[in-house]
């Protein structure tokens, strides 16, 4: 498994992403007007795209990282176990994304 | 350079602190960052989830509530000194040209300076209301 690169291509998404968080968080500062360019933006396909990618980015970047403090701590070096960690943080990161979207649908009517 | 012959001691050799001359500083912060973030990003999505779909009235109104805005502000610089962090180490990785690298490295600070800087003012210019 070659995951590492995918930790890291997910921290550069994450990077870009993250003028995204600020642009939602400068235009709830700015005013009504700005606010509802956001929504439109995230309320679009090519948005929600965006933010379904970068909650993954999110969601797998966390459990690729929480592989790497296990590693940290000093365990979990076998082969066995390395593949074990790469293959649960893969899985988590997917089912932890979709979990967060079925939530947000739910509370928010996909809005 | 500390060969047999050197003249330095242990202790001063360990205070050079490697290439970098910061030691295991940036490992370290990129942890801490890391670990802060962990125990941030439940409420964080709690957060977001709860302000889908409302008016930037009703959204305004929760992001400048005091805990919410401190939560935020707390994920806000654990994250993007995180960024800083992990977009060096890539930069260093990669980008072997010497003065590439140095403007590199410049670029990633500012824009983590400017991220950073812009999303706290935001934020606590929603918490004071105006």
């Amino acid at each position: 498994m070659a995951l590492s690169i995918v930790h890291r291509a997910t921290g550069l998404a994450l990077y870009f992403g993250t003028l995204l968080l600020a642009w939602w968080l400068i235009a709830a500062a700015s005013g009504p007007s700005a606010y509802a360019n956001v929504q439109a933006f995230t309320g679009s396909a090519i948005g929600k795209l965006i933010v379904f990618g970068y909650t993954w980015a999110l969601m797998h970047h966390l459990c690729s990282g929480i592989r790497h403090f296990v590693w940290d701590l000093g365990y979990g070096f076998k082969a066995n176990e390395r593949e074990a960690l790469t293959w649960g943080a893969l899985v988590a990161g997917i089912a932890l994304t979709v979990l967060v979207w079925i939530i947000a649908y739910a509370v928010g009517g996909g809005r | 350079m500390s060969g047999p012959s050197s003249m330095r001691t242990p202790l001063e050799r360990v205070r050079g602190l490697g290439s970098a001359h910061t030691g295991t500083g940036d490992f370290w912060r990129q942890r801490l960052t890391a670990v802060a973030m962990t125990l941030l990003i439940v409420p964080v999505i709690v957060v977001v989830i709860t302000l889908i779909g409302r008016n930037h009235a009703g959204a305004a109104q929760i992001l400048g509530s005091i805990p919410i805005a401190i939560i935020l502000l707390l994920f806000i610089i654990a994250s993007t000194w995180h960024m800083k962090i992990g977009m060096q180490v890539v930069i260093e990785d990669y980008i072997h040209n010497e003065k590439l690298k140095i403007a590199s490295v410049m670029a990633n600070n500012f824009f983590c300076v400017a991220v950073a800087l812009a999303s706290i003012y935001a934020i606590l210019k929603l918490s004071s209301g105006v």
